[in-house]
């Protein structure tokens, strides 16, 4: 840091005396003050807007995890529920009634008081959300909810919501059509964070117009967002990309250490890298695995987050019919050579993964058909099933790193090679991320094999087998009624060891009868943080709190 | 016989020749072998050019070949070097880097030359249309040139790239390609605009030469100079355009191909780890085009019809 | 002159327009779309082509046109897919910060590449030549992505000497007038940020000089050569004037047509070159937004930015086109 303050101080002290005027100087105030200080923390990209409900991705809820609290919230570094807004929760057998107990005294940062007219007033304000702009980009309550008071634009789910009411001041009672399997622990998604009733009113938050070919946000989820988080929203200054909050001193909980929190935000990975080694920010999300080595070399920390993504590779029959034999796909499994992938490719923490979802996940069955490497089997196999040299289109997807899988192209050269081993003809297709992959693979079904993966948002088999296989999809190119039935009767258990049992069963039929992808591994993405950086725990739903981090001098 | 008919005869073979391009040429020739630059240039490219015709003899090992004994070794954070019979080591895919570093030539060479190529005729083309005709045909040309010239040429290959129905080396080709046409035909169109005022020009039209016989006997070859040092040029950021759109992943989508600019992209998240993996075909591809660039500069005082006084 | 001026400028209509449709057409042409990036990861294929009929994504392109064209004429350019901002707004706040970098790029490219390309060719041969040649070649050989990186890697991360990225230290709370961050500086009396700001610039401002910088070096060395060897120069020489007269009134005067051209083409590739440089350098100027626009198929962006650009290149050209008429007295406008 000294020698480019001791330029600027240069450079300063040069337009001073160029400069002809040189009265008053500046009145704002130059540093960060008191004793907290304050952490620059690297962002990998831009966050949509403030308003957790019409976000769904990380960027756009890290900085919401900071100002908003959920009613129920996961315990730091699992994910395991604990309390948040809601001091504990209880639900009727048939699990269609939650009633809430509420933190009493906490206030929101524009001084409401937080209570059960508030918890109401957020669920009503999702289920009755009007415009079909607004509803689309409701990604995450579409997922849970299913349906709105009223559906618009081609939204044509009945909803599972069905009303809330305020027992008491500190009660909440929740009332829902149907049970899921993603209760209770979807009440702690980001995107149902609870917001200041008087904030979203008085900045029109309902308000998403369309504009063009796009949406522009109303002022609450740009300049006003207003929950009751460790930390409250300050300015985006889109110019700078930076986004800056200060500590909130009426937290509920143990306030804040940091006097201020600044999101920096930069893209290219390299340049988070030598941000980080130049000293001019305190830590970044998503080091490429490659790196931790030197990182660590360098005195920074390396927080790896616990296996909460799957990368998998996808079968397609529709296009080509050798795919619709069993055993072709038996073969493909065998072929990849898995152990060597995550030893070569992926960081530390990657496990080789047996089904679709880690084993933390209940649901999860130690005795599924398993698939070690064997290419000679992978050969017999082929071989019976008449298919000795299969010609397959494999799609993989460029312009995009994800936790499951850092570096696509050569995760693709490695699996390539392992299927031309065993005599697999392999046809690369490459495409862009956003320019066609997802269209191609996920909506038209292109390809024979594709290579994609999956983040958990909860610990809820569900969210993993259940959006992979529920229901028929252009991705897998197949129609099982047998499976998605399996899969929709398993989430309607409401009792938590029949529940449990009943997925065991889909993975070890998914793995030995259905095999309609290959399971390839579980990772989670890590985390760098200098080593002066105290309290940040990495959490494998990417659920960091920044509210727990203080900063030594030392550096 | 007496000396004046030799002396005649020799005047006037050397007429024909003029008038016949034949001892430009051979002047040319001359004079590129007597340049160390040219000759410097020369070597370079001749080099790159048997490796990469020889490429499959001269590597060792196949391109997509993976190896156990550098597989055992390679970790995230940890690419084999060089080690016996792998003499510039493991790439990320434990590979051989050796072998793929040659084998990259000839894609490289592809490339590079067959986008400057096709960049030039049409740019010339359009330019020396434009130029020499002038009044509608040049306003006309101009517009497009312009509208082609105002599109980010990086956004402009992007979008050739990604229209394909399959990003390849074909559709880098033609997307670099068409980067360069407007460049080559507005720069020439500039030199063509200058030429046609020019005394000699002029003068010819005075004397009742052809337009068609202007423009390629006195125009084209006073004006194409900054065209050929633009082309030489060009050579270097062909290649480089084909590095940023592979950077992008636009490139090749066969990762089992070998190509520098791909290998150079792929390299990025290893800069820490490995950095010779960047280093080798950010070399190969400077040297390259630092030989392109010799040869083409000297080709042009060569060529310069001014310098055969 | 004053009617040639206006009528090029008439003619930047249809050109517009004209790009307006080709872009048009080739954007809503590209695989992918808006709606996948408008819903994230997590949409269905469902929910996308939902979003498609309710934006009206799904009608026939002309009509889309159409529609666009109308409220792209009454200012109306949609917003961004990515930040729900009007485009105008994204363009207006990027803008600045392109021009900082790219005018101070040129800047460096022309007050360097002049005097080194006219030096180069007087002493054409020498040591001092070949020299400025090697430099101008590996200028222009070394991708802008490696360049900026290796840049970094030196002068921030291991010399410390520069901030290695952005454009204003995020501690130093800068007050925004203009959005030139250096003027900024100066008008607000915050000299610190000004001078922040001059640090921050110098690093991404060289590795993007650093191509238009050896072409023009290489064009200006190549014109003089030419002008150098020309009879009028030689007759001035004979005639005995004063070789500083003979340089300055003749070579360097005839020598500079090319070179006009070329910069005009450097201003038009600024922008290109600035997508790789201000990606790697995290500058947050109109390359960023159109590198984030490509990656996440933000045609909103990207349309607008397109046609904006399109309409500063022309005026660069039009002023180019003039620049001939005072260098070359023989160039008649018409």
């Amino acid at each position: 840091m000294s020698v480019p303050r001791r330029l600027v101080a240069t450079l300063t002290a040069g337009l001073l005396a160029v400069s002809l005027t040189a009265c008053a100087t500046s009145d704002r105030d130059a540093g960060g003050g008191a004793a907290g200080g304050t952490m620059v923390f690297g962002a990998a990209g831009a966050p949509k807007n403030f308003d957790p409900i019409f976000n769904d991705d990380g960027e756009s809820f890290r900085p919401a995890r900071q100002m908003f609290d959920t009613l129920i919230t996961y315990k730091a570094g699992t994910t395991e529920l604990e309390p948040g807004l809601a001091t504990s929760w209880t639900s009727t057998p048939d699990g269609k009634q939650w009633t809430f107990a509420l933190r009493p005294g906490v206030k929101f940062h524009d001084g409401t008081d937080f209570n059960a007219a508030a918890v109401c007033a957020n669920f009503d304000r999702w289920f009755n959300m009007k415009g079909a702009a607004a509803q689309s980009q409701m990604i995450y309550y579409g997922d849970v909810f299913e349906g709105f008071a009223k559906n618009e634009g081609d939204a044509s789910g009945s909803p599972v919501y069905k009303n809330c009411q305020a027992k008491d001041a500190n009660t909440a009672v929740l009332n829902l059509n149907k049970f899921k399997g993603a209760f209770p622990a979807a009440f702690g998604l980001t995107s149902l964070s609870i917001s200041s009733p008087t904030a979203l009113k008085q900045y029109n938050a309902d308000a998403v117009t369309q504009s063009g070919d796009s949406f522009t946000y109303p002022a609450y989820a740009n300049e006003h967002p207003t929950g009751t988080g460790p930390f409250k929203f300050e300015s985006y200054d889109k110019a700078n990309q930076t986004i800056t909050m200060v500590r909130n001193d009426q937290y509920w909980g143990e306030k804040a250490k940091l006097d201020r929190l600044i999101f920096k935000i930069i893209p290219d990975e390299n340049a988070r890298k030598q941000e980080l080694a130049a000293g001019t920010i305190d830590g970044y999300d998503l080091p490429s695995p490659a790196d931790y080595g030197t990182l660590k070399d360098a005195g920074n920390q390396v927080l790896v987050r616990k296996p909460f993504s799957l990368l998998y590779l996808g079968i397609n029959p529709k296009n080509n019919p050798a795919l619709k034999d069993l055993r072709v796909r038996q073969a493909i499994a065998y072929a990849i050579n898995r152990d060597a992938l995550v030893r070569t490719k992926m960081p530390e923490g990657t496990q080789v993964a047996t089904q679709f979802m880690p084993d933390t996940v209940a649901g999860y069955a130690p005795d599924v058909t398993t698939y070690p490497y064997d290419p000679a089997k992978a050969k017999a196999l082929l071989a019976e099933a008449g298919q000795p040299n299969p010609t397959l289109n494999f799609y993989y997807p460029t312009e995009v790193t994800r936790p499951y899988m850092p570096n696509p192209a050569d995760l693709f050269a490695a699996m390539s090679a392992d299927l031309a081993a065993v005599g697999i003809k392999v046809n690369p297709v490459a495409r862009p991320w956003n320019g066609g992959y997802k269209d191609d693979v996920q909506k038209a079904g292109k390809h024979d094999l594709h290579m994609l993966g999956w983040t958990g948002d909860y610990n809820d088999a569900g969210n993993f087998v259940g959006t992979f296989f529920g229901r028929p999809k252009a991705e897998f190119g197949q129609n099982d009624p047998a499976m998605y039935a399996a899969l929709a009767k398993a989430d309607s258990i409401p009792d938590p060891a029949g529940h449990t049992a009943a997925y065991q069963q889909v993975n070890r039929d998914l793995m030995s009868k259905y095999l309609p992808a290959v399971p390839i591994l579980t990772t989670g993405p890590a985390i760098v943080v200098k080593g002066n950086i105290q309290g940040l725990v990495p959490s494998p739903l990417t659920d960091e709190r920044f509210v727990t981090v203080s900063k030594s001098e030392q550096q | 016989m007496s000396a004046p008919t030799t002396w005649a005869r020799r005047r006037r073979a050397r007429i024909d020749d003029t008038a016949q391009g034949r001892s430009l040429g051979a002047d040319a020739l001359r004079r590129l072998r007597r340049n160390p630059v040219a000759i410097t240039g020369a070597v370079i490219i001749a080099v790159f050019v048997l490796i990469s015709v020889f490429a499959p003899l001269l590597a060792p090992h196949g391109p997509a070949e993976a190896f156990p004994q550098l597989l055992d070794r390679l970790r995230p954070g940890e690419i084999p070097g060089a080690q016996d019979g792998f003499p510039l080591g493991s790439d990320q895919n434990g590979r051989d880097e050796f072998s793929r570093m040659i084998l990259a030539s000839r894609q490289t060479l592809l490339v590079g030359v067959l986008a400057t190529v096709f960049g030039l005729v049409f740019g010339v083309l359009i330019g020396v249309v434009a130029g020499a005709v002038g009044g509608w045909a040049d306003t006309v040309l101009m517009r497009v040139t312009d509208v082609l010239l105002s599109i980010p040429s990086l956004l402009l290959a992007i979008s050739v790239a990604a229209l394909a129905a399959r990003p390849s080396q074909t559709t880098v080709i033609i997307a670099v390609a068409l980067v360069n046409v407007p460049i080559f035909a507005r720069l020439l169109r500039g030199s063509m605009l200058a030429q046609r005022e020019s005394d000699h020009v002029l003068a010819a039209t005075a004397l009742g030469v052809k337009r068609p016989a202007i423009v390629v006997r006195h125009m084209l070859p006073n004006a194409i100079g900054p065209v050929i040092v633009q082309a030489t040029l060009t050579l270097a950021t062909a290649i480089l355009d084909a590095a940023a759109l592979s950077f992008l992943g636009l490139g090749d989508a066969d990762p089992a191909r070998a190509e520098w600019g791909l290998m150079l992209a792929t390299a990025q998240p290893y800069l820490d780890v490995r950095p010779a993996l960047a280093l080798y075909p950010a070399l190969a591809i400077i040297v390259v085009a630092l030989g392109f660039t010799l040869f083409g500069e000297a080709l042009r005082e060569a060529l310069d019809p001014k310098g055969r006084r | 002159m004053l009617r040639f001026v206006v009528r090029r400028l008439v003619q930047v209509v249809p050109t517009l327009l004209i790009l307006s449709v080709l872009l048009f057409a080739w954007l809503r042409s590209l695989p992918g779309g808006p709606a996948g990036a408008l819903l994230g990861d997590k949409a269905t294929p469902e929910g996308i082509a939902a979003l498609n009929r309710t934006l009206g994504l799904d009608q026939p392109i002309p009509i889309q046109y159409l529609r666009y064209l109308g409220r792209a004429l009454s200012g109306d350019f949609g917003a961004s897919l990515i930040s729900g901002d009007p485009v105008l707004a994204e363009i207006g706040r990027a803008l600045p910060a392109t021009i900082e970098l790219s005018v101070t790029a040129l800047l460096i490219a022309v007050l360097a590449g002049i005097p080194l390309g006219y030096l180069a060719a007087r002493y054409r041969g020498r040591p001092w030549d070949n020299v400025t040649i090697l430099g101008t070649l590996v200028g222009v050989a070394v991708p802008v992505f490696f360049l900026g990186y290796v840049l970094k890697q030196i002068f921030a991360v291991e010399l410390n000497l520069f901030p290695p990225s952005g454009r204003l230290a995020v501690d130093l709370d800068a007050t925004r007038v203009t959005g030139f961050a250096i003027l900024d500086g100066l008008l607000t009396r915050e000299f610190d940020a000004s001078a922040d700001a001059i640090a921050h610039l110098v690093l991404p401002a060289i590795a993007l000089a650093t191509i238009p910088l050896a072409v023009i070096v290489r064009i200006t060395r190549a014109s003089v050569l030419d002008v150098l060897d020309s009879d009028f120069v030689r007759t001035a020489n004979a005639k005995g004037l004063a070789p500083g007269t003979v340089r300055g009134r003749h070579v360097l005067r005839n020598a500079l047509l090319p070179v006009s051209t070329t910069i005009g083409l450097q201003t038009g590739l600024l922008l290109a070159g600035a997508v790789l440089t201000e990606k790697v350098f995290n500058w947050g100027g109109l390359g960023t937004l159109i590198a984030e626009g490509i990656e996440r198929r933000d045609y909103p962006r990207l349309q607008a930015i397109v046609l904006l650009g399109a309409l500063i290149y022309v005026i660069v050209n039009l002023l180019v086109d003039l620049s001939y008429a005072l260098i070359d007295p023989r160039v008649r406008l018409r």
